[in-house]
C-alpha cells in the first residue's frame, strides 16, 4: 500500500503551518521527518492518520492502513502490561501479543501494572502496540523519547523488521536510527502566517 | 467492541476506578433528605419518588467527567479514533459501560433507599421500572456532554451545566411514573414517554457525540 500525499496544506490552532507538501511512501521504505520545533511535524502525522482534515491537498492510501503513535502512549495505569496490549490486539482484530512483548523485552514485565512502569518501559509498551495493530504504515511521533540506547536499538530493529515484511514507516525523529530511508526536511514548506477564516472550527 | 466494554468495566472496578462513588453519593443524599425535612412520614412519603429520582440523576452526573476525559488525557482516544472501531460505537460502548457501573447499581439500590423515605408500597415496583427505563438515557446524554467538553481543563462544571437541562424530560417523566405508581394511578402514559425519550437518545445521540468528538480531537 503506497501512501501518497499531494500538495498538502495543514493548520494548527487555526494558523497554517505547512503548505505545498508532497511525498510518496512506498512499501518497504521509511521516511524520516525533520524540522525545527513547532514546524508542524505532529500536525502532519495527525493529518495523515486522519485525526484532522487538511486545509488543502490530498492524502491517499491512508484509509485503514495507518497505525498512529503520538506523544502519549494510551496506557491504562490500573491494567497490567498484558491487559493493555491484549486490548489493542482485540480492537485491531489481531491475536498473538507474545511477539510484540518479546520484540520490546516486555515479557518479564507482562504481569506488572502499567502504572508502575518507568517512563522508558511505558514507551516500549506504547511502541509494542504498533506490532499488534497489524497495519502496514506506521506513523510515529518522536518514538524514541525517554528510551535508553538499548531500547532505541530494539525499536530500530522492530522498524527494520516491519519494513522487511513490506511495511512502511513515517517517523518524526531527531536521532539517527540507522534506517535506510529518505529524510524529508519539512522546514522549506513552512506556510506564510495568515489567519484561517474559520473561527468556529468544524462545529457549523 | 466487547474488548472495549470489558476494558472499561475492568478499569471501573479496579482501584481508583470510581465504581460505587455514585452509589455512595445516592445513599448519602437520600439519607440527608429526612434530616432536612424532619420526621414527617406523610410528607416524606409524598416527596419520596421525586427525591429518589433527583438523587439518582445527580449520582449519574458525578462520574460523567471521567467518562472520556481520562481516555483523552492518556492519548487512548486518539488511538481509538484511528482504530478500526467507528467512533459512534466507541461512544455507545462507553455509555453502556457507564450505565452498567453507575445506572444499574442505582436501579438496584433504589428500593432499599425508598424504605428510608417511607415510599408507599405500590411505588417500589414503579420506582425500579422507571429508573430501569430512564437511566440509560442519562448515560447516553451524559456521554454527549462528555464528548462536548473533552479536552477542556476543568470541564466538569461546564459538563454539569450543559447536561442538567438535557436531563429535564427524563426527570419529569421518570419521577411522574414513580409518583403515579406510588399513589396507585395509571402509569402507562408517562412510562411510554420515558421509554420514547430513552429510545430516541440511544438511537440519535451517539452520532452527535461522535461528530463533536471528531471536532474536539483535531
Amino acid at each position: 500500500m503506497t501512501l501518497t500525499v499531494t500538495d498538502l496544506a495543514i493548520a494548527r490552532g487555526g494558523v497554517p503551518v505547512l503548505e505545498g507538501l508532497s511525498f510518496t511512501l512506498a512499501p518497504g521504505r521509511a521516511l524520516i521527518l525533520r524540522g525545527p520545533n513547532g514546524i508542524g511535524k505532529t500536525t502532519l502525522l495527525r493529518t495523515v492518520a486522519g485525526l484532522q482534515p487538511p486545509l488543502a491537498g490530498r492524502v491517499e492510501g491512508a484509509e485503514e492502513t495507518i497505525a498512529y503513535a503520538g506523544h502519549a502512549d494510551g496506557i491504562k495505569p490500573p491494567l497490567t502490561v498484558t491487559e493493555n496490549l491484549k486490548f489493542w490486539a482485540q480492537v485491531f482484530g489481531t491475536g498473538d501479543i507474545a511477539p510484540a512483548l518479546k520484540a520490546f523485552a516486555l515479557t518479564d514485565l507482562a504481569d506488572r501494572q502499567a502504572g508502575n512502569l518507568s517512563a522508558g518501559q511505558k514507551r516500549r509498551l506504547g511502541l509494542a502496540r504498533m506490532l499488534v495493530t497489524g497495519r502496514p504504515i506506521w506513523a510515529l511521533d518522536e518514538p524514541t523519547v525517554s528510551l535508553d540506547r538499548d531500547s532505541v536499538a530494539m525499536f530500530a530493529a522492530a522498524v527494520r523488521a516491519h519494513l522487511g515484511q513490506g511495511g512502511a514507516a513515517l517517523i518524526a525523529t531527531h536521532i539517527d536510527l540507522g534506517l535506510e530511508g529518505e529524510v524529508l526536511d519539512v522546514g522549506p514548506y513552512k506556510a506564510r502566517p495568515r489567519p484561517v477564516e474559520d473561527f468556529d472550527g468544524g462545529f457549523l | 467492541m466487547t474488548a472495549l466494554l470489558l476494558r472499561d468495566l475492568r478499569l471501573a472496578f479496579r482501584a481508583g476506578g470510581g465504581f460505587g462513588l455514585g452509589l455512595a453519593f445516592f445513599l448519602i443524599v437520600t439519607v440527608l433528605v429526612p434530616f432536612a425535612v424532619g420526621p414527617q412520614s406523610a410528607l416524606l412519603s409524598t416527596i419520596a419518588p421525586g427525591v429518589l429520582w433527583l438523587g439518582a440523576l445527580l449520582a449519574c452526573l458525578l462520574s460523567l467527567d471521567r467518562l472520556l476525559a481520562l481516555d483523552w488525557e492518556d492519548g487512548s482516544l486518539d488511538l481509538l479514533a484511528t482504530a478500526p472501531l467507528p467512533l459512534e460505537s466507541v461512544v455507545t460502548i462507553k455509555a453502556l459501560a457507564h450505565w452498567i457501573t453507575t445506572g444499574l447499581p442505582l436501579v438496584l439500590a433504589a428500593p432499599f433507599l425508598g424504605v428510608l423515605l417511607n415510599l408507599a408500597p405500590p411505588g417500589f415496583l414503579w420506582l425500579v421500572v422507571s429508573l430501569l427505563v430512564g437511566t440509560p438515557a442519562l448515560s447516553v446524554v451524559g456521554t454527549f456532554g462528555a464528548a462536548l467538553t473533552v479536552g477542556l481543563k476543568r470541564g466538569g462544571l461546564l459538563l454539569s451545566l450543559l447536561v442538567l437541562p438535557l436531563y429535564v424530560p427524563t426527570l419529569i417523566f421518570g419521577a411522574e411514573v414513580a409518583r403515579r405508581g406510588a399513589v396507585g394511578m395509571e402509569t402507562a402514559t408517562p412510562l411510554l414517554f420515558l421509554g420514547g425519550i430513552t429510545a430516541a437518545c440511544i438511537a440519535l445521540l451517539p452520532f452527535a457525540s461522535a461528530a463533536v468528538l471528531r471536532v474536539n480531537l483535531r
